[in-house]
């Protein structure tokens, strides 16, 4: 083993970066570890709180329950989102002009700003005016996702499927094209069924994708905001109130910072959890 | 088991292929006898990879037909034309075990479990891979991964053939030899045909007891090595096969007799008066040159020692002839003269030997 050179001068060269990280994370996540930890009641006076926030936020019901509709919605979104993705991406053509046609077609419901998205759906699902909410009321179905709560998590959920599974597809197809044809003709000659194919070649070789795609997935889930906020506020009552919804409700509807920056805190902590465990899990067999 | 035929067959990529170049195989008629080891030799482009596809179903020749035995097979998929390939770079299913990426193909034929793990054990004990049959494929290194391609090709007793694609391109290259010996010893003891695609004339001398040379979508010359080696029937394997290539030198001819820059050069191979309009060369390897008392003058422009022998770089006029000489000779100083080998020197008409 080489000895290890130590040159203190190396820090110099890190120290651009970790002014970088300290300005955009590390202060803003301090001001709210000072907030989670003391009371205000503004100019600037503080009192000293200790964990009482936090124990406040964990053992609170509202919180809880948004905390199992965000798991709720995004356990939902994954089962849908994944499988759908990766059979898109299976149906689409390898090549040939359609190909750039389908990326483009695929591609476009990322490139739509959330608010409009969100906006988009509000109209389209209105029971009496948008096509959508005509449509299912049409076929003898009482839909009105501003009312019922069944009705709003459907639609909520209809515009995430819609506005993000692209994201899977287009990992997925990445991954796919990465795979030689080779391959492909060794199954052949092997006798495999496209069932085989897919889950000795096309699965495995697509992993490494996927798992960036779930956790991309994962994460941005469990902080979806805007599109929710758009399109139900929340509601009906509290129905498609998530975490992050709840949060700034929190925050800035009751101006309880204290309370606020503990669930912030929190929020983060899970996020960074339930990141951990999926990428280890996912990545158990690699390391064999 | 059986031969395998290819009749009046050629092949296009191309949708309307109108021009003679757009055929990417031109047309060809070619026998693989039952239990041979064929070499497919050729540059890169010259069409080996298309007809080895050809062969095994994963391409359908565009016109002409594929027989295996008294069988058409040209529209047969390959999973049922009992062949096995094995590809330029390793093709083993990541997921799973050694033990299981041999038993693939017979688990996928519905082979009883008892059988499928005796024929798994026999083969894995011929490869040396017993040792590592519960390990994951994906650990192996290059030549253990590409003895796994070529070991769910032997596990299937029903294999008409076995056609390797340059296998060896990404074998580190002292393991290349040991595995190549690996695949002749394997053709002696299972018998099966082999067709193995390179582009290396080493290996493919080595390897083969017939070599198929190939040139622009044509099969320019089947034959054993000491026939690819003394009597090209092409200028293209006078060149590729070979080191150095053959000398190819304009001529004419005169009553029967070739004539090089108004000598006229002896060979044991007349040829007759041959129409107009055609490129008229004679052919004739370094290893059948020879200094001379009289003959062709020559000056000697380089000499490059190869161990047991030189290579002459000879000039008569602006024509470079090349020659060996055997180690210790002593070359001529001054008024150098060259003779050819007359059973060894070819008159070729556009390329093609006419002697």
């Amino acid at each position: 083993m080489a000895a290890k050179t130590h040159n203190p001068k190396a820090w110099l060269f890190v120290l651009p970066v970790v002014i970088l990280v300290a300005f955009n994370a590390l202060i803003p996540l301090m001001t709210v570890v000072n907030y989670s930890v003391q009371e205000t009641f503004g100019d600037n006076v503080f009192f000293w709180e200790g964990v009482g926030w936090f124990e406040q936020v964990l053992h609170s019901e509202r919180f809880h329950a948004s905390l199992l509709r965000q798991l709720t919605f995004t356990g939902i979104i994954l089962a849908i989102e994944v499988p759908l993705g990766v059979a898109i991406a299976l149906t689409m053509p390898k090549k040939g002009p359609w190909v750039s046609v389908c990326l483009v077609f695929m591609a476009m419901p990322l490139l739509i700003p959330w608010n409009v998205v969100g906006a988009m759906w509000n109209i389209f699902a209105l029971p009496d005016l948008g096509l959508l909410g005509r449509a299912i009321n049409g076929m003898g179905i009482d839909y009105n996702f501003t009312q019922q709560p069944g009705s709003a998590w459907f639609t909520t959920i209809l515009m995430d499927v819609w506005h993000w599974t692209s994201l899977v597809v287009l990992l997925a197809y990445a991954g796919l094209r990465s795979i030689p044809d080779a391959y492909y003709q060794a199954a052949k000659i092997d006798g495999a069924s496209s069932w085989a194919v897919f889950r000795h070649i096309q699965l495995p070789k697509m992993k490494r994708v996927l798992t960036i795609a779930i956790l991309l997935r994962f994460m941005d889930s469990f902080m979806i905001y805007t599109e929710p906020f758009v399109l139900t506020g929340g509601g009906p009552g509290n129905s498609t109130t998530f975490l992050s919804i709840d949060l700034v409700k929190i925050a800035l509807g009751q101006f309880d910072l204290g309370p606020a920056a503990a669930m912030s805190l929190i929020y983060f902590l899970i996020v960074l959890l339930l990141s951990w465990i999926f990428y280890t899990l996912m990545m158990r067999n690699e390391a064999q | 088991m059986s031969k395998i035929s290819l009749t009046d067959m050629r092949h296009s990529y191309l949708a309307n292929p109108e021009a003679e170049e757009d055929w990417a195989l031109k047309k060809m008629s070619v026998d693989w006898s039952d239990g041979g080891a064929y070499a497919l030799l050729g540059p890169s482009g010259c069409g080996k990879t298309t007809l080895l596809n050809i062969i095994s179903g994963l391409l359908t020749p565009t016109e002409g037909t594929v027989w295996f035995g008294d069988a058409e097979v040209t529209n047969v998929p390959p999973d049922r034309r009992n062949i096995a390939q094995v590809f330029q770079f390793p093709v083993v299913y990541d997921t799973m075990s050694v033990y299981d990426n041999l038993a693939f193909p017979l688990r996928n034929r519905g082979i009883a479990e008892d059988d499928v793990d005796r024929r798994v054990r026999e083969i894995a004990a011929m490869l040396e891979l017993d040792a590592m049959l519960s390990r994951r494929a994906a650990g192996l290194t290059a030549d253990g991964k590409q003895k796994i391609s070529l070991g769910r090709g032997l596990v299937r007793d029903d294999v008409n053939a076995i056609l390797f694609d340059e296998p060896l391109t990404v074998i580190d290259p002292h393991l290349k030899w040991v595995l190549r010996s690996k695949l002749k010893e394997l053709h002696q003891r299972v018998g099966t045909t082999m067709i193995y695609v390179t582009h290396d004339q080493t290996e493919a001398l080595t390897f083969a007891d017939q070599v198929v040379v190939m040139h622009e979508g044509t099969v320019v010359q089947i034959g054993t090595p000491v026939e690819l080696f003394e009597h090209p029937r092409h200028t293209f394997v006078g060149h590729f096969i070979g080191s150095p290539g053959m000398n190819v030198l304009p001529c004419a001819l005169e009553g029967g007799a070739p004539m090089f820059s108004g000598m006229a050069v002896p060979t044991d191979h007349p040829v007759a008066h041959r129409p107009d309009g055609e490129r008229l060369e004679i052919g004739v390897r370094p290893e059948f040159v020879s200094f001379a008392q009289q003959g062709i003058p020559v000056e000697i422009v380089r000499v490059s020692d190869a161990g047991r022998f030189s290579i002459v770089d000879t000039r008569h006029g602006e024509h470079l002839i090349k020659l060996l000489a055997p180690e210790g000779e002593e070359l001529p100083s001054e008024d150098a003269h060259i003779r050819f080998d007359p059973g060894h020197t070819q008159v070729y008409a556009d390329g093609w030997m006419v002697s």
